[in-house]
């Protein structure tokens, strides 16, 4: 009896098109995103297929990033400011099989990003694109259930009803009390999700150089921020928008303007507070190692 | 007479068979107050609604300071509703939102129109909760928390806060009871006193209509049968109808 030894499977995967989805499928989707990045933060509907992976886990982004990535692409994929967690390590896999591009953990080495929740704290360039996974597309989801009605807000940008939140969060609470997914006036003429990143990160979109662009796979809707366009957080005059950091600095390398993650330790109270983006921490680690060594 | 706010000819309108508007004409000048008066299914809401461009009639002309407000577009429309216009629903939960506190409700308007300042808007807010008699420290309460009388109280002051020149009121006191109506009332025609407001108010209650408005109209199977100065109307009624309305009112 022979044992017949079952081959490593190929580092790509043979019978599929390139990134996964079929051209027509791909062409569908830049049209949206051509409409997308002309309307910058409206929502444009498109045809939304099943990835193999469930809603909720960045069908959207993915499809965004299929429809957008050539041969020489540098893919990096950010999952809640990390490079090394399920979701970023599986989507990252995912095109190495389906592509066959390269990844990176870097920020700085990749030409596309997609990320869930964080926007990179290092500076993103002109060269560069980001993707963002989107839950929920529409801002005024939870304030107007119709989807209609929603629809006739936006084109008459009739967005009083986004402060009445706002006015409501204060009148309680005595300030904003929206931490993540904080909207955001796109151009200054439509209202936008920004997708659950944190408020924190709603500054780094205004003027950004990089193209943004969000996909939302279970909504079945994609837009928008094109290079350098004005993005304001709304906010009233005198309780003016503040991005919210823990008041720490980063455990491991001392950081102290970039978002931090709470980390518990054991089960006596004991705390850490540790950069969520782990690439630019770690390259602040190897800066300060490489100077202790000089 | 100076040229009327609102002018409304030859407004027809049918569903199906039924007559819900047979060609009615009617005006109202800066700081009139209109009543519209009939029995129900007389038209008398859907006059309104077609007044303020909720709903096309069949045939006529709606203008609003020489415009035409059905042919405008949906944004100018919405624009006026929330600027030059209010509009009071009859039950309050219509014309609120109930999961918003008071304070946050008289605001909305002011948000709409470009508001962005707190501290102002909630001063605003407190002026006109105390020019509708709801106590201060309720500001920050919902609306649901509110008595019958006191959300519709509500309802005026967040309809009122933008300095509407014209307030389309349906039948606002209905479903309350006697002693709340006639603070409401005293409340309405205080407010469109000083404030120079005019105002085109349905209701069935002949009396409501006598306390508050200049002018009467009546309204009967969609057609208006009499119209006049309201002391005239109703007491030398010329229409068999009207004389059957005025006479159907029990004296208290």
């Amino acid at each position: 009896m022979t044992i017949t030894v079952v081959p490593p499977a190929p580092s790509t995967l043979e019978g599929y098109n390139f990134a996964y989805l079929d051209e027509a499928t791909k062409r569908m989707i830049r049209r949206a995103l051509l409409k997308a990045v002309a309307i910058p933060g409206h929502q444009i509907p498109f045809g939304a297929r099943e990835m193999p992976l469930p809603y909720g886990w960045g069908t959207g982004g993915i499809q965004v990033t299929a429809s957008i990535l050539g041969p020489t692409d540098t893919l990096k994929v950010i999952d809640q400011g990390a490079d090394d967690t399920t979701n970023a390590i599986s989507i990252r896999r995912f095109f190495t099989r389906v592509a066959g591009v390269a990844t990176t953990e870097h920020t700085a080495e990749a030409t596309v990003v997609q990320t869930r929740h964080r926007i990179p704290e290092r500076t993103l360039r002109e060269d560069q694109i980001i993707v963002y996974q989107v839950p929920q597309p529409e801002p005024l989801f939870r304030l107007e259930p119709r989807r209609m009605e929603t629809k006739r807000l936006h084109a008459l940008a009739d967005y009083g009803l986004m402060h009445v939140r706002l006015y409501e969060d204060i009148a309680r609470l005595g300030h904003i009390a929206k931490a993540y997914d904080y909207p955001v006036m796109v151009n200054r003429r439509y209202l936008m999700s920004p997708s659950p990143i944190p408020a924190f990160d709603n500054p780094k979109m205004h003027r950004m150089p990089a193209l943004q662009l969000f996909g939302a796979g279970r909504e079945k809707r994609i837009y928008a921020i094109p290079p350098y366009t004005e993005v304001r957080s709304l906010d009233f005059e005198d309780h003016p928008f503040r991005p919210i950091r823990a008041p720490h600095a980063c455990a491991l390398c001392g950081s102290r303007d970039t978002y931090l993650d709470e980390v518990i330790t054991d089960d006596a109270g004991g705390r850490l507070f540790v950069c969520s983006d782990t690439d630019f921490c770690a390259e602040r680690q190897a800066d300060s190692a490489k100077e202790a060594a000089e | 007479m100076t040229t009327p706010l609102l002018k409304a000819t030859g407004l027809n309108l049918r569903f199906g068979a039924i007559p819900a508007l047979v060609d009615v004409a009617i005006d109202v000048a800066a700081g009139e107050v209109v009543a519209i008066v009939g029995e129900s299914g007389s038209g008398k809401t859907t006059l309104l609604r077609v007044l303020s461009g909720m709903m096309a009639p069949d045939a006529g002309d709606v203008l609003w300071l020489g415009q035409d407000v059905l042919a405008m577009g949906e944004a100018a429309r919405r624009r006026l509703m929330r600027t030059e216009w209010g509009y009071v629903h009859q039950n309050p939960r219509d014309g609120l939102r109930l999961g918003v506190s008071a304070g946050g409700n008289v605001g909305e308007r002011l948000m709409a129109v470009g508001a962005r300042h707190y501290g102002n808007i909630r001063a605003e807010a407190l002026s006109w909760l105390a020019k509708v008699e709801i106590d201060a420290s309720r500001i920050d309460d919902l609306p649901r928390t509110f008595s019958g009388g006191m959300q519709q109280r509500l309802q005026i002051a967040r309809t009122l806060v933008t300095h509407p020149k014209l307030v389309f009121m349906d039948e606002p006191t209905g479903g309350l009871d006697v002693s709340v109506q006639a603070r409401l009332l005293d409340l309405i025609r205080s407010l469109s006193r000083e404030l120079g407001l005019s105002v085109l108010i349905v209701t069935h209650d002949i009396a409501a209509a006598r306390l508050l408005a200049d002018r009467i109209l009546v309204m009967r199977r969609g057609q208006v049968v009499e119209q006049g100065l309201t002391d005239r109307v109703l007491d030398d009624p010329q229409h068999p109808y009207t004389q059957l309305l005025v006479s159907s009112v029990l004296a208290a």
